[in-house]
C-alpha cells in the first residue's frame, strides 16, 4: 500500500483511542439502536392488557373467556364487577381492551342460539386497535363456527365452505426483530460512516491541523483513504456485532450468503464515506456536520422503507425514495438476511447502489480538492 | 530523491509580478523578488499586508491571479509537488495534533516524507534535544507550554530536513528569551545551509535577517540588507524624546509640521527629520509650553521600525495620497 496512507490511518487509530465521544458514538450508538429497534420498536401485538366485565358468569361465559384468554391476544388481567371501572381502567391505560358479557349470555345462547358481548377497544394507537379489533372478531367468529358444529351435528371434517390457509415466507412468525436488525445493519452502514468520515475531516480543518497536511506529499486522495480505512474497518466491526447479536441473542437467522453481505456493505460504503466527505466540504465544525448528517437522516428514515412500507406512501413520495440510497441498501441487506437471495435477484440495487457511490464520491472528491485552497 | 523534474534556475525563490486578487481586493500586487540559497529572508509587514497570502502561493494552497514565482527553481503552478517534499513549514497558527504526545506528531511528520526506521529515531532524538523536550516525549502535545509547543512546531517542519523553510510568524507570543534561543538555532540552520523564508512583524527580528523586503498593502515598497534599506529609505535622522506627558507631547509636535513623522514607540517619542538636531530648541520650547515634562532627548541609531514607518509615508506620497 501507498507508504503516506499507513501513518494518516496509524494517526487517526491514535485520535480514535483517545476520543472517548468517537468512541462511545461509534461502539454504543448501534447497541443501543439494536436493542430500541430490536425491542422497543416492534410492532407485534400480542398480549394487549384485558378487562372483563362477565354479567353472565356461567360456565359457558367462562369458556368465552378462556377463548380469548388462549388467542394470546389478549391477556385477561383484570375481572372487574361494573363499567365504571372499565372506564377508570381504559382512561388509565391500564388495559387496551375490555369485553362485557350481559348477564343471560348463556340462557340466550341455549334459547336462541344467538349472544352478543361488547368489546372495547383502546382506539389511541390505530396499530394497536387495528389487531385488537380483528383478533376479536376473530376469536368470536371461531367461537361461533365451533357453535353451527354442534347445533348442525356436522363433524369438523366435513364442514363445508372454503379455508383459507396463509403461510407467511421468510419470517414465519412475523417477528418484528428479524425485519428491524437488517434494517440497523443497512442505517450503521449508511448514517454512522456518513457522519464520521465527515466530522473526521472537518476535525482537521476546524483544529488548523489541515494546513500542516497540506503542505506535506500527502496529496489529497491519501488524506481521505488514510482518514476513511479506520471507519471502514470500524463500520464492519459495528456491523459483525449486530449480524451476532442478532443471530445469536434475537434468533434472527441468516438465510443468504454472508460473504456476499459483506461484499455490498463496502459498496454501499461508496456512498456513505462519498457523503461524509460532501458534509465536511460544507461543514466548519463537527456540530454542523452532525447537523447536516441529521438533515440526511431524516428522509432516509422516513422515506427509505425501514420503518414505513415505500408502497403505502403517496405517490410523490414514493418517487422520492428512488433517489434516496438507504431504500435499495434494505432492499439488499433484507433480501440476503430474510430472503437469502443471490446476486441475480438484487441487480438493480446493485447498479443502483453502484452509480450513487460513484457519483457521489466524484463529486465530493471535486469539492474536496477545490475546499483545500 | 524520485520522480526529479528539471529545476528552472538557482534561486531558492524568485517571484516575478506576482498577483493575487480576491474578487476586488488586491492582496498582493505585482511583487518582484529573488531569495539566493542560505539566506534568511525576512517579510516584514503589518497585519494584513499580504505577508501570508505570498507564502501560501509560493507553498502552492494558492494560485496567483497574475505573474509566476520558482521555489527552489520549481514552478508554484505545475510543480508544487516537487516543492512540497523539499520543504518545510511553520504556521502562524499551531497546527500539530493536540492529542497525540510529542513522539507521535514527530514520527507521523517524519513518515509522511518518508523517513523512517532507523533514521526517524535519530532525527527524533536530535528534535527533541533541541527542543529541550527530554523526558516529555510521551507528554501530550496539548500539556506543553507555549514556548516548546513553538519549538515542537519547528522541530517537526525540519525533521525531514528540507532545502527550505518557510516561517509564518513564527514568534508571535513568545517570550523574549525563547525568541533569542530560536533566532540562534535558525542561523545554525542557515550556516548548514537551509534557506529560510520567515515573516514578521516583529522590527527588532528583522535585523536577524540577511535580507528584508518590506510589503505594505500588497506592494513590496522596500527591498536589500537591513542597512541598506535603513540608507536608502530614511529621510533624515531619528531623535527619541522621553516625555513625562507623552501624549501632551505628540500633539504638540505634530502641530509644527517641520518634522517627516513623528510617532510613539511604547511610552518614547520618534521624531524624524532632515537635520533634526537644529529643531532641538524649538522643541524644547514648545514641550515647555505645553507642560509636557521633557526627560531626554537624544539622536539615535534609526530602528528598522522607523525606515519602515518613512517608508510606508515616501511611498503614499508618491502615490499621491494621505498616510
Amino acid at each position: 500500500m501507498n507508504s503516506r496512507i499507513i501513518p494518516i490511518m496509524r494517526k487517526e487509530f491514535i485520535h480514535i483511542r483517545r476520543d472517548p465521544r468517537t468512541l462511545t458514538f461509534m461502539f454504543l450508538i448501534p447497541v443501543i439502536q439494536l436493542v430500541l429497534l430490536g425491542y422497543a420498536a416492534t410492532t407485534d401485538i400480542e398480549h394487549l392488557s384485558t378487562a372483563v366485565l362477565d354479567y353472565d358468569r356461567t360456565p359457558a361465559s367462562r369458556e368465552l373467556i378462556d377463548a380469548y384468554r388462549v388467542s394470546n391476544y389478549f391477556d385477561i388481567n383484570y375481572y372487574i364487577d361494573d363499567e365504571e371501572e372499565l372506564t377508570r381502567l381504559v382512561d388509565g391505560g391500564r388495559v387496551r381492551a375490555g369485553m362485557i358479557i350481559p348477564a343471560g349470555y348463556s340462557r340466550s345462547l341455549d334459547r336462541t342460539h344467538k349472544a352478543e358481548v361488547a368489546f372495547i377497544i383502546d382506539g389511541s394507537d390505530p396499530n394497536v386497535a387495528r389487531t385488537a379489533f380483528s383478533a376479536a372478531q376473530g376469536v368470536g367468529q371461531a367461537q361461533s363456527v365451533e357453535l353451527i358444529q354442534e347445533i348442525l351435528g356436522i363433524d369438523p371434517e366435513e364442514q363445508p365452505g372454503i379455508e383459507v390457509r396463509p403461510r407467511v415466507w421468510y419470517n414465519p412468525e412475523m417477528r418484528s426483530a428479524n425485519f428491524m436488525i437488517p434494517g440497523v445493519i443497512a442505517m450503521i452502514l449508511q448514517l454512522l460512516t456518513t457522519f464520521i468520515t465527515g466530522a473526521a475531516i472537518v476535525r482537521e480543518r476546524e483544529q488548523g491541523t489541515i494546513e500542516q497536511l497540506i503542505v506535506t506529499p500527502i496529496r489529497s486522495f491519501e488524506l481521505v483513504l488514510g482518514k476513511v480505512i479506520p471507519y471502514v474497518g470500524i463500520a464492519f466491526f459495528d456491523l459483525s456485532a449486530v449480524l451476532i447479536v442478532g443471530v445469536f441473542w434475537f434468533g434472527m437467522p441468516i438465510h443468504g450468503s454472508v460473504p456476499l453481505l459483506l461484499a455490498l456493505a463496502l459498496l454501499s460504503l461508496l456512498t456513505s464515506l462519498g457523503l461524509g466527505l460532501l458534509i465536511s466540504t460544507v461543514a466548519h465544525s463537527q456540530m454542523e456536520a452532525m447537523l447536516l448528517t441529521f438533515l440526511t437522516l431524516m428522509p432516509s428514515i422516513f422515506l427509505s422503507g425501514f420503518l414505513f412500507p415505500i408502497e403505502a406512501m403517496p405517490l410523490a413520495l414514493q418517487a422520492i425514495s428512488y433517489i434516496i440510497p438507504l431504500r435499495y441498501l434494505l432492499i439488499i441487506v433484507r433480501g440476503i438476511i430474510l430472503k437469502g437471495v443471490g446476486l441475480r435477484l438484487l441487480t438493480e440495487q446493485v447498479i443502483a447502489m453502484a452509480i450513487f457511490g460513484a457519483a457521489i464520491l466524484t463529486l465530493a472528491s471535486l469539492r474536496f480538492k477545490k475546499s483545500l485552497e | 530523491m524520485t520522480g526529479e523534474k528539471p529545476r528552472l534556475n538557482d534561486y531558492a525563490v524568485q517571484a516575478v509580478e506576482l498577483t493575487k486578487k480576491f474578487d476586488n481586493f488586491t492582496a498582493v500586487d505585482h511583487i518582484h523578488f529573488t531569495i539566493e540559497r542560505g539566506e534568511i529572508f525576512g517579510f516584514l509587514g503589518p497585519n494584513g499586508a499580504g505577508k501570508t497570502t505570498t507564502i501560501r502561493m509560493l507553498l502552492g494552497l494558492l494560485r496567483p491571479t497574475e505573474g509566476e514565482a520558482t521555489v527552489l527553481g520549481y514552478d508554484i503552478v505545475t510543480q508544487s509537488e516537487e516543492i512540497k517534499k523539499r520543504i518545510g513549514y511553520m504556521s502562524q497558527r499551531f497546527t500539530l495534533y493536540q492529542d497525540l504526545t510529542v513522539s507521535e506528531n514527530l514520527d507521523f511528520y517524519g513518515r509522511t516524507y518518508g523517513v523512517r526506521g532507523k533514521e526517524l529515531a535519530q532525527r527524533k532524538e536530535f528534535m527533541i534535544d533541541m527542543a529541550g523536550l527530554k523526558g516529555h516525549e510521551k507528554e501530550l502535545t496539548k500539556n506543553l507550554a507555549g514556548g516548546w509547543k513553538q519549538r515542537l512546531a519547528l522541530g517537526t517542519a525540519i525533521l525531514h530536513e528540507p532545502e527550505m523553510l518557510f516561517l509564518d510568524e513564527p514568534t508571535a507570543g513568545v517570550d523574549p528569551i525563547s525568541r533569542q534561543a530560536f533566532w540562534n538555532f535558525l542561523y545554525r540552520l542557515a550556516e548548514e545551509g537551509t534557506t529560510i523564508f520567515v515573516t514578521t512583524h516583529y522590527m527588532d527580528e528583522a535585523e536577524h535577517c540577511h535580507n528584508l523586503a518590506f510589503i505594505h498593502n500588497g506592494r513590496i515598497i522596500a527591498q536589500g540588507t537591513p542597512q541598506s534599506i535603513k540608507e536608502k529609505h530614511m529621510k533624515g535622522e531619528v531623535l527619541e524624546i522621553d516625555c513625562q506627558r507623552a501624549d501632551v507631547a505628540l500633539a504638540a509636535l505634530r502641530e509644527l509640521s517641520h518634522f517627516e513623522e513623528v510617532a510613539l514607540y511604547g511610552s518614547l517619542i520618534h521624531l524624524v527629520a532632515q537635520g533634526v538636531e537644529g529643531y532641538e530648541p524649538l522643541i524644547e520650547e514648545t514641550l515647555r509650553q505645553k507642560g509636557a515634562g521633557l526627560r531626554s532627548m537624544d539622536l539615535i541609531a534609526p530602528s528598522l521600525e522607523d525606515v519602515f514607518i518613512s517608508s510606508i509615508k515616501e511611498q503614499s506620497n508618491l502615490r499621491g495620497d494621505l498616510p
